[in-house]
């Protein structure tokens, strides 16, 4: 096979072959999608400026784990506030549920697209359990049975921002969205929100939880986008 | 050994419809030319993605039920009601559209004749689907090798490739059913979920050392495939494919 | 038993952009417990991203997460991962 005298960059564009920008056009995953005739999805419509960039409301209430769903025997389930503080706190699940509790309507939005608005919750707000308690901690690790974790900065947590949920649109929380209690922290992706919390690290130090240290935003802010890694 | 490995990368391509059958009142059988398919072998899957013209995609995973035919592949869909993607597959999709797909995939869970058997084959509703791409290659390849196919579906009109399991029957294929949820007048054969004592008595037994194939909803995968090993099938002999919670 | 719960043949397609050769019948051997099976036979979890269990114990074996053009693995819980060339 005789090469030609002169290959151009021109010609290889025309062919296909190299993209304008100077890339192979080859290169896995830079095609454009086909687009589904008339396919749509099962989106919602949701009022402008409502839901934050790159979400689709449904009104299903997904189900995503990262393990099998943990049946921790109430008898046996605690909450604890350890780590940087001046002395450990516990609650049984008793003594949490004597504490004030309140109902939260919050939209929530999962960094795998999906939002769901005007969500009923009831919880103990964070600030309740945090109250009396001194920390210089500036960080706290989230730790759930099935040894899930996600790191939220403290202030994240007080300030009415955030709460240990047990109850989801007037029942219990079911087991599949992360019952008996949750966190719920909303103005986050709901991963930040661990399903089976058990209880709060406070630490100096950010320690990066289960997906912050595996590619999903160490903050993970809806409204500006923070999904990834360097986002 | 050609088959043991895929040499390269894969990515998505576009697939064009040629054909959309229902098989049951739930279930379509969707035909596809697949433009440079390299083939595949049975028990593969692939994946399809769906994109709305402002960019929203959908992703889900369809074993094909075709056995290896050139560019053509078949698979078949179940549609889930208020379902995202199974309703656009069966209702909408005409001969002549394109969407893409990735694939094929998956050499644990396939089967082809020189493994030999005897299999045991167990399906749960849709599950059926790769196996059947067993059973179409077994019977392509005029193989003879002793397969149990037990299949449970919800009622005899629920039935996948029903007919044409029945014209396949004999030559040592052997299928029997299970349904589950309503049977026909006068039916004289398994009407309830598989287990232990059902696998038993359709066999083959763990002396045979079948190679067995389960595939289905996870809860009807775990079921039998515990049931098997309680009745002491080795687990190595033992592939399963989970499809979730609904099987689809 | 979970019912939410897939296995490797669930992310075969996504591992075969990344990896030249056929994954799911790839071994992985559990860095906790020391079982080796099949990826076809790992648990498999979706969560806001692919987690990937020991059948045997639950450990975590993968972790997968992924946007459209990036890709982040961590294999941290698997002693080790054999490929058939």
């Amino acid at each position: 096979m005789s090469l030609p005298a002169e290959i151009r960059a021109q010609d290889l564009v025309a062919r296909g072959v190299l993209r304008d920008d100077g890339y192979s056009a080859s290169v896995a995953g830079q095609m454009p999608p086909i687009i589904s005739r008339g396919f749509r999805g099962r989106r919602e419509d949701a009022p402008p400026g409502r839901v934050p960039p790159g979400q689709y409301v449904t009104r299903d209430f997904p189900v995503l784990s990262a393990g099998p769903t943990p049946h921790t025997p109430l008898e046996r389930w605690d909450f604890t506030i350890s780590g940087e503080v001046d002395e450990p706190r516990r609650w049984t699940w008793d003594e949490f549920r004597g504490l004030p509790s309140e109902e939260i309507t919050v939209d929530i939005h999962c960094v795998t697209k999906w939002s769901k608005l005007d969500t009923v919750w009831q919880g103990v707000r964070v600030d309740t359990l945090l109250e009396g308690i001194e920390t210089s901690a500036e960080y706290t690790v989230a730790f759930s049975d099935g040894g899930y974790t996600t790191n939220v900065p403290l202030e994240d947590l007080t300030g009415g921002k955030a709460w240990v949920a047990f109850s989801y649109d007037g029942e219990p929380l079911q087991p599949v969205h992360g019952g008996p209690a949750r966190m719920l922290v909303p103005h986050l992706y709901f991963w930040k929100s661990a399903k089976w919390v058990r209880g709060l690290r406070l630490t100096p130090v950010d320690e990066p939880g289960f997906w912050e240290t595996n590619g999903y935003h160490n903050y993970g802010d809806p409204w500006r986008e923070q999904r990834y890694w360097g986002d | 050994m050609e088959g043991t490995t895929v040499l390269g990368r894969l990515t998505w391509q576009p697939a064009d419809v040629t054909g959309v059958v229902a098989e049951t009142p739930r279930a379509t059988t969707i035909a596809f030319d697949v433009p440079g398919w390299a083939g595949h072998r049975a028990g593969q899957h692939l994946d399809v993605r769906l994109t709305a013209d402002d960019g929203y995609q959908a992703e889900r995973s369809y074993s094909i039920a075709s056995a290896p035919d050139g560019m053509h592949i078949e698979l078949t869909v179940v549609r889930i009601a208020d379902g995202e993607v199974s309703p656009y597959l069966t209702d909408d999709l005409q001969p002549g559209d394109q969407i893409e797909l990735r694939g094929p995939v998956g050499g644990y869970f396939v089967w082809e004749p020189p493994l030999g058997g005897p299999l045991l084959l167990v399906a749960g509703g849709s599950g059926v689907a790769p196996l059947m791409a067993m059973i179409r290659l077994r019977a392509a390849a005029g193989s003879d090798v002793q397969t149990r196919l037990l299949l449970s579906s919800r009622g005899w009109d629920d039935i996948i490739y029903r007919d044409e399991l029945e014209r396949l029957n004999g030559n040592g294929l052997t299928v029997v059913h299970t349904l589950t949820m309503s049977q026909p007048p006068g039916w004289a054969g398994y009407a309830r979920r598989v287990d232990a004592e059902m696998l038993a008595e359709v066999g083959p037994g763990p002396a045979e050392r079948p190679l067995v194939y389960i595939c289905g909803p996870t809860p009807f995968v775990e079921a039998a495939a515990q049931a098997l090993v309680g009745l002491g099938h080795q687990p190595e002999a033992i592939k399963t494919e989970r499809f979730g919670p609904t099987g689809s | 038993m979970d019912e939410l719960m897939l296995d490797g043949n669930a992310v075969a397609g996504m591992l075969s952009e990344v990896f030249a050769v056929e994954m799911t019948t790839a071994t992985m051997t559990c860095g906790n417990c020391g079982t080796s099976g099949a990826v076809g036979a790992m648990h498999v979890f979706r969560g806001a991203g692919i987690v990937m269990r020991c059948p045997n114990c639950d450990n975590v074996m993968a972790k997968i997460v992924e946007d459209g053009t990036r890709m982040w693995m961590n294999f941290g819980g698997t002693q080790a991962l054999e490929i058939t060339r």
